[in-house]
């Protein structure tokens, strides 16, 4: 039950997105893009470890 | 209890996609396919006494464990099949939700065949 792994990703998300509306304010609108593509690709690599780790354990569950 | 434990872990992450909805999307999809799978697994967990119990009674009334393992195999995969349909039909691609259904319906039948054969070899001993 790692719960914090969701607050984890809200907060990263949350930064993300003031990150980029400050960056879209000060001009730098093409930062912003990359803020917001950099962001999720970091919550996407740590979703790509849970998503591994539930179908290890579907599958060691179901003999698959 | 845990039913108490996986209620207000999906309200609290209903709340923060909601917050992230509006300014990124896609972190609040990934917020809510974390969550999925936390509850997911967490359930997931708890089965393994129930199959147990199942194969138990199974090896008892001597019915061949090969149906057995194919019922658990059939269910493992509805059981994923579900969760991706259901993360592409939230994140508002229904034809790809659509697709991944068809494509566990596929995989169940081809599952499903040797019980198939193994009806048919019942009926034709009736019959003859």
């Amino acid at each position: 039950m790692d719960v914090d792994l969701i607050f984890k990703i809200a907060a990263i998300g949350i930064v993300t997105a003031v990150l980029s509306r400050i960056l879209y304010q000060s001009g730098k609108d093409e930062f912003a893009v990359i803020t917001g593509i950099a962001g999720t690709a970091i919550v996407l690599m740590m979703l790509v470890g849970m998503i591994a780790k539930l179908f290890d354990t579907v599958k060691t569950m179901f003999q698959l | 209890m845990d039913i108490m434990k996986i209620v207000g872990i999906g309200i609290i992450a209903t709340m923060l996609a909601v917050i992230l909805r509006e300014e990124k999307p896609e972190i609040a999809l990934q917020v809510s396919i974390v969550t999925g799978l936390i509850i997911f697994i967490f359930v997931i967990s708890k089965l393994n006494s129930v199959i147990e119990v199942l194969k138990y009674f199974a090896s008892k009334t001597n019915i061949d464990l090969m149906y057995f393992t194919i019922i658990l195999k059939v269910i493992a995969i509805a059981y994923i099949t579900e969760f991706g349909a259901q993360v592409c039909k939230d994140a508002g691609e229904g034809s790809i939700a659509s697709k991944i259904e068809f494509g566990g319906k596929v995989l169940i039948m081809i599952m499903a065949i040797p019980i198939l054969a193994a009806l048919m070899d019942v009926i034709t001993k009736l019959m003859v």
